[in-house]
């Protein structure tokens, strides 16, 4: 029994297919979102409309899209820096805890003494080095020990969903709000550390989506045109050619697993700094930022600027859920469409690498059947 | 009960893509005889195994077992027969126990394993023929001799009548390689058969009955053990009388001018074994140094630490006198080692990078190609234009992936860069393995030309074809020692080939 269609390997990738197979990607994923919803009693198209509605059709929906991008973004950059060199960092949940950690300790430190240019760049740099260390703990372990990543990143973020905890709920910590008697919260940052947001058109833009746009330039550059990114590739594509013209592998795999980290750091800072104006332990891990991160990579095909526009493709996505969110609505629905998003956009990599052939032996046979 | 054929292989022909590994083999095994398949690497051994062992289909010949002809579709078919096979590389559940990896895969197993009697029977197999293992041991215990007692074990249990052995004494230690040659004869004596494959003459003299040597493909000829001697055995397996031309060079080698000096080398190979024994070698300005020696004796570990992928346990590596640092391949690169290595397309590039990077891969740090550690991109460009047009690089443009060029081609690329960062010494593993004819000539006169203009050559083969027509010296190596240097003028098969065996110069000249 033959199957009909066979995968033959493309010699060449065309280009016209790195937006053609996201773009199918997303599209089956609807189609097979549309069968769960038919089987819930669901009217298909009526709910997809809906959600395109809630996701981009007004200046309030819009403005909440890119609210929900913002994190989004970040996390996508820090999955595609890692996973480029084949490092499989899922740890961007917990590298954004850390970052907001880090940023928050920094806004509250320096908000009520220092301009505010200083107290945004310093929230940054906290946030990046925090989540940097954080993941870079998981590249040093690759790199010596060649321990798992995937194990070691994925267990860090309950470390840091504990850590986050402690500090805001089970100790009188520097972050904790002593005045917040009934129910625990981090201290307010003073209105200095507070980012600042723009308006185009009627639209609200944080900072950290702008922010985010130009880091997702940077990181292209770094790959696409850096001395270190021609080395991550080489590493990528063949760790014996890296070891044979001496690229320093290790230490590539602990400062691109800290950049991953760093990147979704800086996506932890933002959280503080463009919305939440104090360290919120509840509200950064009710989203599963780290984790969608993972699918806007994947959907982006690893592209960093592609990871900017997926995320926002996304952000209207989890944002429409948010609002339409009722007995209509399983608030079950966005997440089951991430799921079928990355399960879909894994699948497409395929159609990448192989094209899909007509079996002509097996379809002589049927005709002779 | 000994004359009996217990196997006949006839006409045996198989090809593969580019290469006829098998071309009309004889193969005659006499019931309860050892004997020794011997031949250099290629020659074709592997592939008569795997057809009598039922991994290959033979394109033409018959096999007859027993005297009734027979096909194999598979190693079980064939095991059924009673013909099995001991690796090389051991096939064995690690964490499992000795008598489960034994009894796994045997179809008569039961689903519930009767762990005491089969541990029985298998300690009762082992002390029948002298070898000492414990069937409860986990086989993670083992040293590397009692694990391939356990392969061993596997086929006799599976009731295997004929037995092929594959090197087996390559992982072995000389007290171990003994208990092996003991546990054969009890073995024989029995009426089982065993094939022994080698490419060592001291030990295909010691163990076997007969001998037969396979040379390009082709049977050269069967003896017996007790009427030849080790130089018949050598030149049968080199070829006595193929006449090879010296290249005529343009420029004399300077011997006495070194630009490559190894001085009591020692490294380990991948598994932290020591597999370099204090080699020192010289190479001079234009001259070409050949490395003969059958692959696995310690040729790639000695590329690799010359070129600085891997560290020198002792001893040192200099260019035009200057130390290298060791381990450390941008120190080669930079002190003027060029390195052509054996996995072409995996490790001297990156496969899935285009033309372009791959011939910038040695030089993207240079102020030319980078500059505050970004890549300039057009002079990339223009670089790789240019190499491709002076090396004749065929390739539909230089952002084709290196993957899907030509195993010419991949070469002419690897030559191309390598020859571009201006080197002083080269060192060249197998460069024309695997090529076709036109593409053989033309890597072997880049090597010629070059070594014209000055470069000193490490030319490493297992061809020794290529090697006696194209080197100045010739040094054997032979368990990861350099067992004799040799003026290629004063160099013949015979000689050359019985120290790749490991027979000693002075017992036999």
């Amino acid at each position: 029994m033959k199957s009909p269609v066979r995968l033959e390997r493309r010699l060449e990738q065309p280009k016209w297919l790195n937006w053609a197979i996201p773009l199918i990607s997303l599209l089956a994923a609807l189609a097979v979102g549309a069968i769960v919803l038919l089987l819930t009693g669901k009217n298909p198209l009526d709910v997809y409309h809906r959600i395109f509605e809630r996701g981009f059709l007004s200046t309030r929906a819009l403005t909440g899209t890119l609210r929900t991008a913002t994190p989004f973004a970040f996390t996508g950059l820090c999955a595609a820096a890692a996973f480029r060199l084949g490092v499989i960092n899922i740890g961007g949940e917990g590298q954004l805890y850390m970052g907001a950690i880090g940023a928050s300790y920094a806004g509250l430190v320096m908000g009520d003494s220092y301009p505010v240019g200083i107290v945004i760049i310093a929230m940054v740099f906290a946030g990046m080095i925090f989540g940097g260390m954080y993941a870079g703990f998981v590249g040093l372990l690759r790199a010596q020990f060649n321990t798992n990543e995937i194990i070691t990143s994925l267990m860090m973020n309950y470390i840091a969903g504990i850590i986050l905890n402690y500090l805001i709920f089970n100790s009188l910590s520097y972050w904790r709000d002593p005045r917040s008697a009934g129910f625990p919260s981090g201290k307010p940052l003073e209105k200095r550390a507070f980012w600042p947001s723009y308006e185009i058109a009627g639209v609200g833009i944080s900072f950290g989506l702008i922010l985010a746009t130009f880091v997702a330039v940077a990181v292209w550059v770094l790959y696409k045109r850096s001395r270190f990114g021609f080395e991550i590739g080489i590493i990528a594509d063949s760790p014996r050619a890296a070891r044979y013209i001496g690229i320093r592998t290790k230490t590539t795999i602990v400062l691109v697993t800290a950049l991953s980290g760093a990147l979704a750091g800086i996506g932890g800072a933002s959280q503080v700094g463009d919305f939440t104006h104090n360290l919120d332990a509840k509200g950064l891990q009710l989203n599963n930022f780290g984790y969608t991160g993972i699918v806007v990579a994947a959907l982006a095909r690893l592209n960093p600027l592609g990871a900017i526009v997926v995320a926002i493709l996304l952000g209207g996505l989890t944002n429409a859920g948010y609002s339409l969110q009722g007995p209509d609505f399983p608030s079950g629905l966005v997440g089951t469409l991430q799921g079928l998003i990355l399960f879909t956009a894994v699948a497409g990599e395929i159609l990448m690498k192989y094209r899909v052939k007509r079996n002509t032996a097996a379809k002589k046979a049927m005709v002779a059947s | 009960m000994t004359n009996t054929i217990a196997v006949h292989m006839s006409g045996v022909v198989k090809r593969f893509p580019g290469v006829v590994a098998n071309d009309g083999v004889e193969f005659e095994l006499r019931r309860g005889e050892v004997h020794a398949l011997l031949g250099e690497n290629g020659a074709g051994k592997s592939t008569l195994s795997n057809i009598l062992t039922g991994l290959y289909r033979p394109d033409e010949g018959t096999i007859e077992l027993n005297g009734a002809p027979v096909s194999f579709s598979s190693p079980r078919d064939a095991l059924n027969a009673g013909i099995g096979m001991v690796h090389q590389h051991f096939r064995l559940v690690e964490t499992f126990s000795v008598a489960e990896n034994v009894v796994l895969g045997n179809p008569d197993t039961a689903f519930l394993l009767d762990t005491a009697a089969i541990n029985e029977r298998v300690k009762e197999l082992a002390a029948r023929y002298d070898m000492a293992v414990d069937p409860e041991a986990r086989v993670w215990q083992l040293s590397v001799g009692e694990q391939q007692r356990v392969e061993i074990l596997k086929v006799l249990y599976r009731g295997a009548q004929v037995l092929i052995l594959d090197e087996p004494t390559a992982v072995l230690t000389p007290i171990e390689a003994d208990a092996l040659f003991r546990t054969l004869r009890a073995m024989t004596t029995e009426g089982r058969t065993v094939i022994f494959i080698s490419h060592k003459l001291d030990e295909v003299m010691a163990v076997s009955d007969r001998i037969t040597v396979l040379r390009g493909g082709r049977t050269v000829g069967t003896v017996e053990t007790s009427s030849t001697n080790k130089r018949d055995l050598a030149s049968m397996m080199v070829g006595r009388n193929v006449e090879f031309t010296r290249v005529q060079r343009k420029t004399p080698a300077q011997t006495n001018d070194v630009v490559l000096h190894v001085e009591n080398l020692g490294g380990h190979d991948d598994r932290g074994r020591d597999a370099l024994h204090g080699i020192t070698l010289t190479v001079g300005r234009g001259e070409i140094v050949g490395v003969a020696g059958v692959a696995g004796n310690g040729q790639r570990e000695l590329a690799e630490v010359i070129a600085g992928m891997r560290h020198a346990t002792t001893g040192s590596v200099s260019v035009e006198g200057k130390v290298l640092q060791s381990g450390k391949a941008r120190a080669a690169i930079a002190g003027g080692v060029a390195h052509v290595p054996e996995d072409r397309l995996h490790t001297g590039l990156a496969a899935g990078h285009s033309v372009e990077d791959n011939l910038a891969l040695k030089s993207y740090r240079s102020s030319l190609l980078s500059r505050f550690g970004l890549l300039r991109r057009q002079a990339m460009r223009d670089g790789a234009v240019t190499l491709v047009e002076r090396y004749d690089v065929k390739t539909p443009n230089t952002q084709t992936a290196v993957r899907l060029l030509s195993g010419g081609n991949v070469q002419k690329v690897l030559l191309a860069r390598e020859f571009s960062t201006g080197p002083k010494v080269l060192i060249a593993a197998s460069p024309t393995r695997g090529l076709d004819v036109g593409a053989i000539e033309s890597v072997r006169e880049r090597l010629v030309e070059a070594a014209d203009g000055g470069l000193g050559v490490l030319l490493i083969s297992e061809d020794l074809d290529e090697i006696m027509s194209l080197a100045d010296r010739i040094a054997v190596m032979y368990e990861g020692r350099v067992v004799a240097v040799i003026p290629a003028d004063k160099a013949d098969r015979e000689t050359i080939g019985l120290l790749m065996g490991g027979a000693q110069l002075e017992a036999t000249s």
